[in-house]
């Protein structure tokens, strides 16, 4: 299986403080890739690397082999990379359905004169986004949503809802920051065969932060575990949750939570 | 003047032309499932009313003159709003921009017709200045616009209030356009129709671009720009658009004022003009273009209103009340934000300026 | 024209960046402790100029005679003025916004400054157009080197000094101080530690305004005249003053200030148009060059 996903020696520095240390790893295309690690291990910071918000005082990120080091957000998103929130960020008095839309807007074609004058062209076009978008809130279950302002829904839908946004961005790989967080069992349960569902459906490689240790095992298929910025171990679920040193950095201080 | 006459005249003509065609852009719009036959046919009934009893003298040319006004006005504050309501950025010299379309077209304008009074074609010429001016106006929007891409919130209301006190400078020091004195001299050539016109451009094309790809980015900037530069929205090209597309219809306004008052004079493309606009913004709701309209066409009437009854009281108890007029907006302004910080109409939009597959 | 910088031009510099530095101050700590730009603040330094215009009359009038002490009145009673003035705004225009969005209360308080402005012009003894200050102190002039020195210049400077010294002993050493450091830097974590947050605002805005009231004073005294619009513009330069320096930072706004009084000054000298937009071009540059400001620290958003 070739990598999607490439960060070589990847370091970054806030101020004085390492944040994310040599950091080097592949997510193989295809796989539920599985990122945990203490508070402050240097997780969300990754994601933030990857994605551009961030610039990376060293090292190199490659997406299927093409370089996107120190691209802006917004290019890194377009070449194929999805993304949600720890804390939510919704558009919130926006509608469902125009969470979405935003998100198809890169992909719209139509100029400006086109768009305020309405033309044929444009319409079909609004025509177009608007039944993609209906169609993955239908697979999200959120199309019954679609008019109401998205402040109005509850917190799972929420999630969902930024599931369905980083997916309508069209991506080849899909980063996940702590989606089950806040979530009561039952919704985590729904949450772990959605992210299998999105995984098949779309085709999009899962790439996912977690502190939910039950959706750690449960679906991802390689896990790397982080602590003070370098990795301490990496592999199969089963293998990492064996691992002396792991229980020690985190199950251990945290295991009894989990 | 005798009410009840008046007021059967408005209502025979009101039923004579604005109905008949509301109804048939209802039933256009209802056919085709589009908008803006309905909004269009609505907007000429309104403007062919106004402009019958114009005409017929109805309404003299004092309310003529404040109706020009407050259609003006529409155009600033709904362009205001693209900018702050819409796209979520803070701008406070939205006056500036106006200055540029009022001393760019009516230079221009003023010079020619000195030259040759007899100019063919003369409101051709005139429609081409006032275009320019937007130009100007949308390329100095183009300037503004990048300090917003590093500044957020009360920052980017400083740097554009400079903005503007800096454009109020430069004309106040620059003879060639009357410096401190102002531009005087310059052609009446606004008249209703163009007002109308313009105003009712600026209302749809914002309105439009609000329903389209384009405007979702603005919308999405607004909410979480972080999420929106994660949606692949390019966050710098729409904030700097929004802030062209905005001071480009300001502009056309300050040609359009220029033009109507023939004059163009600094301070009234100073802070507190800025502040007005502002206050129609937020008075009539963040976002609303519907709100913007009524709170434009309220604020310049009551403004009109208390001129006249505040200076009348003014002669007979021999007491500055004039600036009693601003004490109240000040006063309205605060009371807004402390009661109804979303302003009348809210992000609502009237029916007619909706999309039919808008449910808000 | 000689050199455009020469000492007098220093001490013009210096004393125009007193005045700017009281003024700076109180934007700075209001904004380090509610992230406000108190649009309102350049109309405290107003009323403080009025009020000293009336305190004097009034003490002429009752005890007659000017003189040292009379000063020194005329001096409390502007800041008291500000003082109130800030506390009254702060209760009833900024209080109930507190936790609303950020921009409501900015456009309130340019409703507030708006309000005050015409409410000043249009009250009758006041009225919208000038007034001659008066001499509070008799004006005496001396000669340092070859620059002419006024009593005002040696006035404003150690007013100035002597309340930017009790600002600093206040802030640093007593416990209020310790609770306004604590609020600008965690507003949540100092409601736990049991700290009033509400009363060390109110007192922040009541420092700011009494500085306010003690510039207004002092500018009407060296600029002799005064209108209901004399804050718009210092108050506008003092905060770009503040932004220069860092906001929210107390020894920046002095900095700023006193940069910002000299660029003005020796700007003034070479062009008129460059005295008036210097300000400006001084906030766009930091803005764009160094938007945290000379001394103030780095912060990053939590993503």
């Amino acid at each position: 299986m070739s990598a999607l996903l490439s960060i070589q020696n990847m370091t970054h520095f806030f101020g004085g403080l390492k944040a994310v240390s040599e950091f080097s790893f592949d997510v193989p295309e295809g796989v539920i890739y599985g990122l945990i690690g203490p508070n402050g291990s240097g997780k969300t910071t990754t994601f933030n690397l990857i994605t551009g918000i961030y610039n990376p005082t060293q090292g190199t990120i490659l997406l299927d082999g093409k370089d996107i080091t120190g691209q802006k957000p917004y290019k890194i998103v377009r070449s194929g990379i999805g993304r949600t929130f720890q804390n939510l960020r919704i558009f919130s008095s926006m509608s469902v359905l125009d969470n979405i839309r935003a998100a198809k807007q890169y992909r719209a074609k139509s100029g400006l004169l086109s768009s305020v004058m309405r033309l044929p062209g444009f319409m079909a076009e609004e025509k177009r986004i608007r039944e993609e978008s209906m169609n993955l809130l239908e697979v999200l279950h959120l199309a019954d949503r679609a008019d109401d302002a998205a402040r109005n829904l509850p917190y799972g839908d929420l999630r969902r809802l930024e599931i369905a946004r980083a997916l309508a961005t069209q991506p080849r790989l899909l980063l996940l920051d702590e989606p089950a967080a806040g979530m009561n069992p039952k919704e985590v349960q729904d949450l772990m065969k959605l992210v299998q569902r999105v995984r098949d459906e779309f085709k999009v490689t899962v790439f996912l932060i977690e502190h939910h240790m039950k959706v750690v095992m449960g679906i991802c298929e390689r896990v790397k575990v982080l602590d003070f910025g370098t990795t301490i171990a990496e592999g199969k679920p089963e293998d990492v949750g064996r691992d002396a040193k792991v229980l020690e950095a985190y199950l251990g201080r945290k295991g009894a939570a989990c | 003047m005798e009410y009840k006459p008046v007021l059967q005249t408005l209502k025979r003509i009101g039923s004579w032309i604005v109905f008949p065609l509301l109804s048939v852009g209802d039933i256009v719009g209802r056919k085709t499932g589009r908008n803006m036959p309905r909004l269009t046919l609505a907007a000429l009934g309104i403007y062919l009313y106004i402009y019958v009893l114009g005409s017929t003298g109805v309404f003299n040319g004092y309310v003529m003159h404040i109706i020009n006004l407050s259609l003006i006005y529409v155009a600033l504050a709904a362009s205001l709003n693209l900018i702050n309501g819409i796209t979520g950025q803070f701008s406070l010299g939205h006056m500036g921009f106006a200055a540029v379309g009022a001393y760019v077209s009516g230079t221009f304008t003023t010079l020619l017709f000195k030259l040759n009074p007899s100019v063919p074609g003369a409101y051709l010429v005139f429609v081409g200045a006032i275009v320019a001016g937007g130009v100007a106006a949308a390329l100095m929007g183009v300037l503004i616009g990048f300090p917003s891409l590093r500044l957020k919130g009360d920052y980017l209301a400083i740097v554009t209030l400079g903005f503007g006190e800096i454009i109020r400078t430069i004309l106040n020091n620059i003879s060639y356009v009357g410096g401190p004195r102002g531009l005087l001299g310059i052609p009446k050539f606004s008249n209703f129709t163009i007002i109308f016109a313009a105003a009712f451009l600026t209302i749809l094309v914002i309105r439009n671009l609000v329903h389209s790809s384009h405007g979702r980015a603005f919308l999405a900037i607004r909410e979480n720009e972080l999420a929106a530069e994660l949606a692949g929205i390019d966050t710098t090209r729409y904030k700097v658009l929004s802030f062209a597309i905005g001071a480009g219809f300001a502009g056309v306004a300050g040609g359009l004022f220029a033009h109507l008052l023939q004059m163009a004079h600094p301070t009234q493309y100073g802070f507190m003009g800025s502040v007005m606009v502002l206050i129609m913004v937020y008075a009539g709701g963040v976002g609303s273009l519907t709100g913007s309209i009524i709170a434009a066409f309220s604020l310049t009437f009551l403004s009109e209103g208390l001129r006249g009854v505040l200076d009348g009281l003014g002669e007979l108890t021999n007491l500055p009340l004039g600036d009693l007029r601003m004490v109240i907006y000040a006063l309205l302004l605060i009371l807004i934000m402390l009661f109804r910080t979303e302003g009348l109409m809210g992000n609502k939009e009237s029916k007619l300026l909706m999309l039919p597959e808008d449910k808000r | 024209m000689g050199s455009i910088i020469n000492a007098q031009q220093i001490i013009n510099g210096l004393q125009l960046g007193s005045i700017y530095a009281l003024i700076a101050l109180g934007y700075t700590m209001v904004y380090g402790i509610v992230r406000l730009i108190n649009f309102a603040h350049g109309d405290f330094y107003m009323i403080g100029a009025y009020a000293a215009y009336g305190a004097f009359f009034l003490f002429n009038a009752v005890l007659g005679g000017a003189g040292g002490p009379m000063a020194v009145a005329t001096l409390l009673f502007a800041m008291l003025a500000g003082l109130s003035i800030a506390a009254l705004t702060n209760r009833f225009a900024y209080r109930p916004l507190r936790y609303k969005p950020k921009l409501s209360s900015l456009i309130t308080a340019i409703g507030v400054s708006m309000f005050i402005e015409y409410v000043f012009s249009a009250t009758p003894f006041i009225g919208a157009s000038f007034r001659a200050f008066p001499a509070i102190i008799p004006q005496s002039l001396f000669k340092i080197g070859s620059a002419t020195v006024s009593n005002y210049v040696v006035i404003d400077l150690a007013v100035a000094g002597t309340l930017m010294i009790g600002l600093t002993v206040l802030v640093k050493w007593t416990k209020l101080g310790k609770a306004m450091r604590a609020v600008s830097q965690d507003k949540d974590a100092a409601r736990l530690m049991g700290i009033d947050i509400e009363k060390v605002i109110s007192a922040t805005f009541m420092i700011g305004g009494a500085f306010a009231g003690a510039a207004g004073l002092l500018a009407g005294m060296t600029y002799p005249r005064i209108f209901p619009y004399m804050g718009i513009l210092p108050g506008l330069k003092a905060f770009i003053a503040a932004v220069l320096g860092g906001i929210g930072n107390i020894p920046g706004a002095m900095l700023g200030a006193y940069i910002m009084g000299l660029a003005e000054t020796f700007a003034s000298a070479y062009n008129s148009l460059l005295g008036e937009g210097i300000a400006f071009a001084i906030l766009i540059l930091v803005l764009l060059v160094r938007p945290r400001g000379l001394l103030g620290e780095k912060t990053a958003d939590k993503i």
